[in-house]
């Protein structure tokens, strides 16, 4: 099951909705993330692969304005998240890692509770959750109690939440981790059609590579801190693997790229 | 706000002191009875329904002890159970800003507080005017209502305390072993240490005798200003001028000084309103001013923090 991974089948609009220039994080002397140059078009699905504390999730948290750069320039939907947050993040979903919900709630009422804070008024709201637990499939468990959800059933829960905001874009870091193969597939078809059915820009990020390569249009290679490659998959193989190797895998690609870090 | 009102620690805490306040009452409303029988025309009776001892201890003690258990009960855990349960990141994520999270916090453990103590003081003012007859006059329900703006400062600069133990620590047990260790520290050894200290730079001998006056002030003086560095000597000091006007609990309630014991057998009469307020007036800005300070330190804390580690 593979879905064209192609550059080319993408509409794809000249217009970036992510720009990062020189995008620096320290942590006293340690480097987060170093001298980041990146451009993400809207409409793309974007995949960010790194092995864990390569500073994804760094990354990630500078464009919503949740950690501030030491130094460099961002804009993501044409706002300035350090300067401007709170526009940022009203167009701009956010699923963190292993995300969580208050426990005591019934998913219609976590949902509820996100589009308050959203200043979404009960009654377009209404609409809008129904139709994203549609979308990830949880409308007919919506009255249990979020706390005995299984893993898989979170994690979409998470994406429903997300959709609440009618976002533009979506950072999603490391949606599939601890799904079992079921919950991966699943997850995976909901982020794909996210993309091709609402035009939603996502941006993901994962050291999960197979699941990558089956669903993202580009990808950026992260090592200590360093996006050491960017590109469709095929690109990239083209360049680390030889023209003539058909059966690469994205794996393959990153080994050698680690290798050489 | 909500979340307050439906969770099982709000209903123990509340259950709790109805509770009390419905024993205290209806035990001081007997004993009133009693109290009063020698008195040809007993004046603001029905602040004796707060202050009054009965058997066991007043309602204002009781607020004054238990007080800052509610505030911490409603506070420790506030911050970082939303960062263990996970949630706190998402929070940050939506387009809220950020110190709105806080200011809710504190904001909502503010207006439980008001709740809870206004219900509980109309609860036993109802019992009372039933139990001894007494109806309350302007001036009682002036000083109940300079009552209740203190307690509900008081308490909520416990909840400050707790919220900000809630923000620094990453684990609930942890802030709240916090939060009662800072609770103990002034409910017993500021005064403890009150004491020893100006023992030390001021000694007097403990017979009374021959006490130069001029080294008793300055005893006294000492005690006092370490005293109320307590949150909990401001609050008990405030509360028992507003209430007890004629500072006839006083003698049970702290341990008086000599001076102390002579001013009271040269007043007889009941301190007008006013001056009671004017006493108490450093009292209640100092605080408005911890509770704000902590507060304050807590929406710092809370802003600086890396969201990394959120």
């Amino acid at each position: 099951m593979r879905y064209s991974s192609g550059w080319g089948d993408v509409k794809v609009e000249n217009q970036a909705i992510i720009e990062a220039e020189g995008l620096t994080k320290k942590y006293g002397h340690q480097i987060a993330v170093n001298d980041l140059n990146l451009k993400i078009c809207e409409g793309e699905v974007f995949g960010f692969l790194g092995p864990n504390g390569a500073g994804k999730t760094t990354t990630i948290l500078m464009f919503l304005g949740l950690t501030e750069p030491t130094s460099g320039k961002v804009r993501v939907i044409g706002f300035d998240p350090t300067r401007d947050p709170f526009h940022v993040k009203e167009k701009v979903g956010y699923l963190p890692e292993n995300v969580g919900f208050y426990d005591d709630m019934d998913a219609r009422q976590n949902l509820r509770y996100i589009a308050r804070l959203n200043r979404i008024p009960d009654k377009i709201s209404s609409a809008r959750i129904d139709e994203s637990l549609k979308v990830v499939g949880l409308f007919e468990e919506a009255g249990k109690k979020v706390g005995i959800y299984s893993k898989g059933m979170r994690q979409r829960l998470g994406i429903a939440e997300v959709l609440i905001k009618e976002p533009k874009l979506i950072f999603l870091d490391e949606p599939t981790i601890g799904l079992d193969p079921d919950g991966t597939n699943r997850m995976l078809d909901l982020i794909h059609s996210l993309s091709r059915e609402k035009n939603i820009t996502i941006f993901l990020s994962s050291h999960l590579l197979d699941q990558v390569q089956r669903i993202c249009d580009r990808v950026g290679i992260m090592i200590k801190g360093d996006l050491v490659a960017m590109g469709p998959i095929e690109e990239l193989a083209k360049k680390k693997l030889g023209v003539d190797k058909e059966d690469y895998t994205l794996e393959e690609i990153y080994m050698k790229y680690f290798k050489e870090a | 706000m909500e979340d307050h009102f439906s969770s099982i620690r709000f209903l123990l805490i509340s259950a709790l002191i109805v509770m009390v306040g419905v024993i205290i009452a209806s035990m001081v409303g007997m004993s009133i009875q009693e109290e009063s029988k020698g008195m040809a025309k007993p004046t603001l009776l029905f602040l004796w329904l707060f202050t009054s001892t009965g058997k066991l201890f007043s309602f204002v003690q009781f607020i004054g002890f238990f007080g800052p258990l509610i505030g911490i009960f409603l506070g420790f855990d506030s911050i970082n159970r939303e960062r263990v349960s996970r949630t706190l990141s998402k929070l940050v994520s939506q387009p809220i800003y950020r110190d709105s999270i806080i200011n809710a916090k504190f904001l909502a453990g503010v207006a439980v507080i008001a709740i809870v103590l206004v219900a509980i003081v109309l609860i036993i003012s109802g019992l009372g005017i039933r139990l001894i007859g007494v109806v309350p006059g302007s001036e009682e329900v002036w000083r109940f209502a300079i009552y209740l703006i203190t307690s509900i400062l008081y308490i909520a600069f416990w909840l400050g305390i707790s919220i900000l133990f809630s923000v620094v620590f990453r684990s609930t047990a942890t802030s709240a072993l916090a939060s009662l260790a800072v609770w103990i520290f002034f409910s017993f050894f500021v005064s403890l240490g009150a004491g020893f200290l100006a023992d030390a730079i001021a000694p007097i001998s403990q017979s009374g005798a021959g006490v130069d006056p001029q080294m008793l002030i300055k005893h006294e003086g000492i005690q006092r200003m370490i005293s109320l560095f307590s949150p909990m000597t401001l609050y008990s000091d405030a509360t028992t001028i507003i209430l007890d006007p004629m500072r006839k609990t006083t003698q049970s309630l702290i341990l008086m000084g000599p001076l102390e014991r002579l001013s009271l057998s040269r007043f007889q009469n009941p301190l007008p309103l006013l001056q009671s307020l004017v006493i108490v007036i450093p009292h209640l800005i100092s605080i408005v001013a911890i509770t704000v300070l902590c507060f304050g330190v807590c929406y710092l804390a809370f802003m600086r923090q890396e969201i990394r580690t959120v």
